[in-house]
């Protein structure tokens, strides 16, 4: 099967679907992949290092189009340079794999059903851990969240460490991130390795863990309310908890430096968290950058695709397309998610596509396949954290019985009796051998607990060659003639010897080893 | 040299013996502790060689001398000969040397009327012999029987015969009352006689009657058993540096089989009455699921790409005798940057130890091979854990109630990012338990021989 990689024909688009390294792994998988010349350009993969991974290169934008299966970034739109629409040059009966919006196009569905294309759409990888690895959304997600970082360190006038110099001491910048899915925790991780202090917000509590993970600090609503919708996203919440929210953020705003904000809900406007209100009493210089502007915006102020600067010089930024900034890492990423979804899609390695639809990810993902509209896909239920499950509250039956403190007087009772009995009735010299008996027991507890679990093997050689030592005995049975004792003895003595000289040449083997 | 120097040198001796024990407490001094060991013991050889009583001997003297001779040449060629994947066996041997040698003491000091005791003493000595000869018999036929299983001479299944505590309590009991009659009467050839037979079919019923993966505590308890039986030898013959010697020893055993026993989280008794597979437990959650195939390039380039590596071997590691190659792919990433850490869990292998040894013997530094507790905590942090030749060592099982092997401490290598597990098929663990950590979404299986995965691995870094 033929994949092609088109140019993407968006303006400002900077990605492409393949890179030199996800075409080898195509390859692989039996597929012959031909590439739109200069389609890599932006993203900084020229066309001969695609032709060194084996692809071909073509110029004819049309005969890119028309292969057997198309690898996109974007949802179709008007070509400009073929003017025409993009869905009029994909082959009919052919395959689509790009990034669909398919909520917003559902006419689009329409025309590629009629058409007999199979289309798949990169959105609507449904959120399970199988599927972790063709997850576009979040890969992109974490560039944008790492983007929104650098931007607004661009635009910040200040360090983000704390640093105490010759020329004075430099507080560390404060920054809020609110919402910590994919995109805020990766701005989390970002900022608080340039040395910022770093606090995250969000309305799914089980996120915390994650958060004080990554060394931030969360910060918490007075309010008890579940709002985790159980596919991974969040969910819209009660008037109450908004009002308990906006009012935790208008005195964060006072406070921070930095806000950088990703609330999204799927398939709806990003809420306003941010009002213009709450930017006002921020410091000058302050920065806000909106992550959910392509969805409206957070902020009151936001101008999707612009940065502005409020009337108390509070520099908001809109941009939408954070992904598209980091090139050649997002190209990276998104061809490694597709790379990933056909091995699912070819199990066979022979460059076919078998398209299952038990595979709940084949299911999510296919939005039109032999004719007919297939999407939206029956939701399947995932969440990350179960909400309050039985699990811990069966705490794990204590198996080792502890000894009862009854037995251990009774035993201890019972062996001072047995001291006892044996003191009155033996003879001194017995009791001399007993005294020195007991006493190198509790030696040996003592000096064994000591040894480390690693010299454990040559504990028992070397103790294998110390208990050698019953050769004393044997040696002072023999006699003179050879008669059944002094056989007896001598067949001790050579065995016993075997022990002392074969232990200790075998421990001393084993020591030589350990090395640091 | 007079007896008074002869009790000094055993002093001395003994002193020495404990400090060669004391020395096994770190790497380091480990080597100086074995030369200690060594002088002491060429101590207590050379003064029992010099004490009036050997040394009044004239053709004796000279069989005693041939007799180490032979015995020296035998152990330095059994010792230089054994791979390290074989130390197993060859401690299982020893301990049988030290029980028939105890045997024969005994025997020999029942048969030997040289001296004239009290009636009081006369029956401690008997009791003694009586002891002495019964463990002894124990360790010779019980170690036999390790040595056989473990060098897969005997089928290393637990023998399960019908009533088989019943057996073991019998023997016990008709052994005691033999003990009674025997002091009783004085001494008696017969009563002796049938004790020791007694005892070699107990101690081989013991030990055959114990699986494959408990063989740890077996050799542990078996080590036990070898020092106490040098103890009663001591006491027979009045000689304090035996009796320190076998006490030392024995204790050593002791706490070695509590150690693995309390890794089991078993009891010393169940492990001696018999294995996991004697109560066939149906694992009740059918715990089935899909299970991730992965190749070695793509483990080569989730390793290459790992900031922390923990490997966590298993008896099947030694089976295929992979850890050269474990330490080839060890050194390759270290030279990368990349952390690599082992976790011994403290009953991987056939004997306490084991691993180390074998991970030694490949050089591979000791400083990175951890125990278990120093391990454990740092799973969350770790990018991939390989799971080479392990399985109810790394099993969640273990953490639900109810599991045949519940409450078992294991590696909790499921926290890490990924999980590779390297395995030939998809047979449960010697618990007989499936292990979930198989189906887990971080987990991936890569099939096949430990030694050519590992060796592919390699090759791909």
């Amino acid at each position: 099967m033929l994949i092609g990689i088109p140019k993407e024909p968006m303006v400002g688009e900077t990605r492409v679907a393949a890179t030199p390294k996800t075409v080898e792994q195509l390859i692989k998988l039996g597929f012959d992949v031909c590439i739109e010349s200069n389609a890599g350009h932006a993203a900084n993969f020229d066309d001969a290092s695609y032709e060194a991974a084996g692809a071909s290169i073509n110029a004819d934008t049309k005969a890119v189009y028309q292969s057997d299966l198309v690898l996109k970034v974007n949802p179709l739109l008007d070509h400009p340079s073929q003017a025409c629409h993009e869905l009029d040059l994909l082959k009919d009966g052919g395959h689509l794999i790009s990034f669909m919006a398919p909520a917003q196009n559902e006419e689009q569905l329409k025309q590629l059903a009629q058409r007999n294309i199979t289309a798949m759409s990169m959105e609507s990888v449904p959120r399970i851990s199988r599927s972790q690895s063709m997850d576009a959304l979040s890969s992109m997600a974490n560039i944008g969240g790492y983007r929104a970082v650098i931007e607004a360190a661009h635009h910040f006038g200040r360090f983000f460490t704390g640093q105490i110099t010759a020329a004075g001491k430099v507080p560390p910048a404060k920054v809020l991130i609110i919402g910590a899915g994919v995109a805020g925790l990766a701005a989390l991780g970002a900022a608080g390795s340039l040395g910022a202090i770093v606090r995250a917000f969000d309305t799914r509590p089980e996120v915390k863990e994650q958060i004080n993970s990554m060394g931030a600090e969360f910060l918490e609503v007075e309010l008890e309310e579940e709002s985790s919708s159980g596919d991974g996203y969040a969910k819209v919440m009660s008037k109450a908890f908004i009002e308990a929210e906006m009012a935790l953020f208008a005195e964060q705003a006072k406070e921070v430096d930095i806000i950088i904000t990703t609330a999204m809900i799927p398939g709806r406007a990003a809420p306003k968290l941010i009002t213009a209100e709450m930017v006002s009493t921020m410091t000058p210089g302050s920065v806000i950058v909106d992550l959910a502007a392509g969805g409206g915006g957070n902020c009151d102020l936001t101008e999707p695709g612009k940065v502005i600067t409020s009337a108390n010089g509070v520099t908001v930024i809109g941009y939408t397309d954070m992904p598209a900034r980091l090139p050649s890492q997002a190209s990276q990423l998104y061809g490694t998610n597709l790379v990933n979804l056909l091995k699912l899609l070819c199990p066979e390695k022979n460059g076919q596509l078998v398209i299952d639809f038990e595979d709940p990810i084949m299911r999510g993902i296919t939005i039109s396949k032999d004719g007919e509209v297939t999407w939206p896909a029956p939701p399947i239920q995932v969440a990350a954290a179960p909400p309050k499950k039985e699990q811990d509250s069966a705490p794990m039956e204590p198996t080792k019985q502890e000894m009862s403190a009854a037995v251990k007087y009774a035993l201890g009772a019972a062996s001072a009796v047995l001291v006892g009995w044996i003191a009155l009735n033996a003879p001194a010299a017995f009791l001399g051998h007993f005294t020195v008996f007991v006493l190198s027991c509790i030696i040996g507890y003592y000096v064994v607990w000591n040894v480390r679990h690693a010299l454990h093997t040559p504990l028992m050689a070397i103790t294998n060659a110390v208990s050698g030592i019953i050769v004393v005995g044997a040696v002072l049975q023999v006699g003179d003639e050879l008669n059944l004792v002094t056989v007896l003895a001598l067949i001790s003595v050579l065995i016993a010897s075997i022990n002392i000289v074969g232990g200790f040449y075998v421990t001393k083997r084993m020591l030589k080893m350990f090395q640091k | 040299m007079q007896a008074g120097m002869v009790i000094t040198a055993y002093v001395i001796a003994a002193v020495l013996f404990i400090m060669a024990l004391g020395g096994l407490s770190q790497q380091e001094s480990a080597k100086r502790g074995i030369w200690l060991g060594i002088i002491g013991m060429a101590l207590a050889l050379v003064a029992t060689l010099l004490s009036p009583k050997v040394m009044a001997l004239t053709t004796g003297l000279s069989y005693i001398l041939i007799a180490m001779l032979i015995g020296s040449a035998i152990g330095v060629y059994m010792a230089k000969r054994v791979a390290m994947t074989e130390m197993p066996e060859l401690v299982a041997i020893l301990h049988s040397f030290v029980g028939l040698a105890a045997v024969f003491v005994g025997v020999n000091s029942y048969l030997d009327h040289s001296q004239e005791l009290t009636p009081v003493m006369q029956n401690i000595h008997l009791v003694e012999v009586f002891l002495g000869v019964f463990i002894g018999a124990v360790t010779f036929t019980g170690s036999l029987v390790a040595f056989g299983k473990l060098r897969g001479i005997m089928s290393s299944k637990a023998l399960n015969l019908p009533q088989r505590h019943k057996l073991n309590l019998l023997a016990l009991l008709v052994s005691a009352v033999m003990l009674v009659q025997f002091v009783n009467q004085g001494g008696n050839d017969t009563y002796l006689v049938i004790m020791a037979l007694i005892a070699l079919v107990f101690g081989w019923h013991l030990v055959a009657s114990i699986g494959g993966a408990d063989m740890p505590v077996v050799v542990s308890m078996l080590n036990s058993y070898s020092g106490w039986a040098a103890a009663a030898a001591g006491f027979l013959l009045g000689n304090n540096l035996l009796i320190v010697t076998g006490a030392l020893v024995g204790s050593s055993g002791a706490i070695l089989s509590y150690i693995m026993c309390r890794a089991m989280n078993r009891s010393f008794i169940s492990v001696i009455a018999g294995g996991f597979g004697n109560d066939p437990i149906a694992s009740d959650d059918e715990e089935e699921g899909e299970v991730q195939p992965t190749t070695a390039e793509e483990v080569a380039s989730m390793l290459t790409n790992a900031r922390s590596v923990v490997i966590t071997p298993g008896y099947g590691m030694a089976v295929a005798q992979a850890q050269y190659q474990v330490q080839d792919i060890t050194q390759k990433l270290r030279a990368q940057g990349v952390e690599v850490r082992f976790g011994i869990h403290p009953v991987a292998g056939r004997l306490p130890g084991h691993m180390n040894v074998l991970l030694a013997e490949a050089k591979v530094p000791y400083d990175i091979v951890l125990e278990m507790d120093e391990v454990n905590d740092d799973f969350a942090n770790t990018d991939v854990v390989l799971v080479i030749g392990a399985n109810d060592t790394v099993n969640p099982a273990a953490k639900k109630p109810g599991s045949p092997i519940a409450g078992m401490p294991v590696l909790e290598v499921w926290d890490a990012k990924t999980v590779i597990v390297f395995k030939r098929g998809m047979a449960s663990g010697y618990a007989g338990v499936q292990n979930p950590l198989f189906f887990m979404e971080n987990t991936k299986m890569l099939f096949g021989d430990a030694k050519a995965s590992c060796d592919q691995i390699a090759s791909n870094l």
